[in-house]
């Protein structure tokens, strides 16, 4: 049977891994090859490495960083920032990148995302979504889609937008809610339900885990596939045997933290 | 020490595998010299994405002739995910298209009741009958969940073939495929942590 999936999210800058509130107040939370390894080691399901200044600046994300991160760690990565065409999709899966998520770049060309997938495989095109409520008090809810690092309010309704891009060959959404992202207020469930319920990829929910309990949420209430989180583990708050262990007391299938993740398998030393 | 070629065919994440082997002890070599390939002890197929850009690849490289000839020739070839699926006849993932035929059977979408797909993370894979995991890397396997992505899966001709199945949805389906020296892997070993290396390491013995 299949497990949900727990995602720390590593949020890049300038080579660092930082996190902000609302996508802004960046502060600084470690080195990106030592965080990855710290989590994969610890039971992550994968890693989410997010170069967050790539679409701003206009660069590409780092291959080198996505190289020694890859190398460093034993679970998949899925690695985002500034793609937005094919050789990008090539230059990341090939430094190591197990997926690559695009959010801006199919926002502009959502053909990009089409292309890519029949090229790579819906499996590697995850499409990012920073959703945010729009719609004043009293209106029906309405989430609008925002790229550029939640800079530029596109216009798109972010459940129409998923339908759109699955349509297209996504294989999975990442899915933040720009309203709870920084706020440890627990995952937007509304949001979350609703692109759940509209799709039939893969949603991985993220944007405003505080405690094991806003995760077990994102599963049980949202029916989210996988949980990305940030601000808990780079803090130190919890680690990730921590969390599956409460997600398995909460009824929740996730593949059991191992009791040691030596360096050396058994198999390969006989 | 074995010479491993991990072939280099622009389908996606060789580098993993490439280190997954290193730390396997192997002497792994990127590749994409179909005349070279004969010199190695093993070939590792890695490879994600669609099943008829990743045979173009293959072709544009001669390389889908020089697996074939390798693999008669009894090296022990591992097809893994995309590569896994190429070793078969045929698929019809966007289209029809001609795969290695290096096993009899083709390669279907998978068909889950409600869930969705692709078919993402962690799942374990079982023994299709008792005694058929003897011999073949697959011995090395101890329950761990492994690395599943992919919404496609092989449905061999033979059920002799089919090495591992997992089930997802209520749907079982082929998760491994075995015949001689030919083993496809639909989960990724070099992704699995040390239960997936040691089934890495299982193969590098054949």
């Amino acid at each position: 049977m299949l497990a949900r999936r727990i995602i720390p999210c590593l949020d890049v800058k300038d080579g660092r891994v930082v996190k902000g509130i609302n996508f802004v107040g960046l502060r600084d939370a470690g080195d990106p090859v030592e965080c990855a390894a710290r989590y994969s080691e610890g039971g992550a399901d994968e890693i989410c490495f997010l170069d967050i200044t790539a679409s701003h600046d206009e660069r590409r994300t780092l291959f080198e960083l996505v190289e020694r991160t890859a190398r460093a760690i034993a679970v998949p990565l899925t690695v985002g920032g500034g793609v937005r065409e094919r050789r990008d999709v090539h230059d990341l899966l090939h430094a190591g990148a197990d997926k690559v998520s695009t959010n801006s770049g199919a926002v502009a060309n959502p053909s990009f995302v089409a292309e890519a997938s029949r090229a790579y495989g819906s499996q590697a095109i995850v499409v990012a979504i920073d959703a945010k409520r729009v719609s004043a008090p009293g209106e029906p809810t309405r989430f609008s889609v925002f790229t550029h690092g939640g800079r530029r309010d596109t216009g798109l309704d972010a459940i129409e937008w998923a339908k759109r891009v699955v349509d297209l060959g996504a294989g999975e959404i990442l899915l933040t809610s720009m309203d709870r992202d920084g706020t440890r207020d627990g995952y937007d469930i509304e949001l979350t339900r609703a692109v759940v319920d509209a799709v039939s990829v893969p949603v991985i929910a993220s944007g405003g885990v505080g405690n094991e309990a806003h995760i077990r949420d994102g599963f049980l209430l949202a029916g989210a596939d996988a949980a990305l989180a940030a601000s808990i583990f780079h803090d130190g708050q919890h680690t990730v045997a921590e969390v599956k262990h409460y997600l398995l007391a909460a009824g929740v299938r996730v593949r059991p933290p191992e009791e040691s993740d030596g360096p050396g398998p058994e198999g390969a030393a006989s | 020490m074995k010479r491993v070629a991990v072939l280099e065919y622009g389908m996606g994440n060789v580098r993993s595998m490439f280190n997954a082997l290193e730390k396997l002890a192997a002497a792994p070599t990127l590749t994409a010299d179909a005349d070279k390939l004969s010199g190695f002890d093993a070939i590792v197929l890695p490879g994600v994405g669609a099943f008829g850009q990743g045979m173009e690849n293959l072709r544009a490289r001669g390389l889908d002739a020089a697996i074939v000839d390798c693999a008669k020739a009894g090296m022990p070839i591992l097809g893994v995910c995309l590569g896994m699926q190429m070793l078969l006849e045929t698929s019809t993932e966007f289209g029809a298209h001609e795969g290695l035929g290096l096993v009899p059977g083709g390669v279907e979408k998978l068909a889950p009741a409600s869930a969705r797909l692709p078919h993402i993370g962690w799942n374990t894979v079982l023994e299709p009958h008792p005694g058929r995991w003897p011999g073949t890397p697959l011995r090395a396997y101890a329950g761990e969940e492994v690395y599943f992505i992919h919404s496609f899966a092989a449905v061999p001709a033979n059920a002799q073939h089919v090495l591992a199945e997992a089930e997802y949805d209520g749907v079982r389906f082929c998760a491994a495929i075995g015949r001689e020296n030919i083993v496809g892997m639909q989960f990724h070993p070099e992704k699995s942590r040390a239960g997936g290396l040691s089934l890495l390491g299982a193969f590098l013995e054949l």
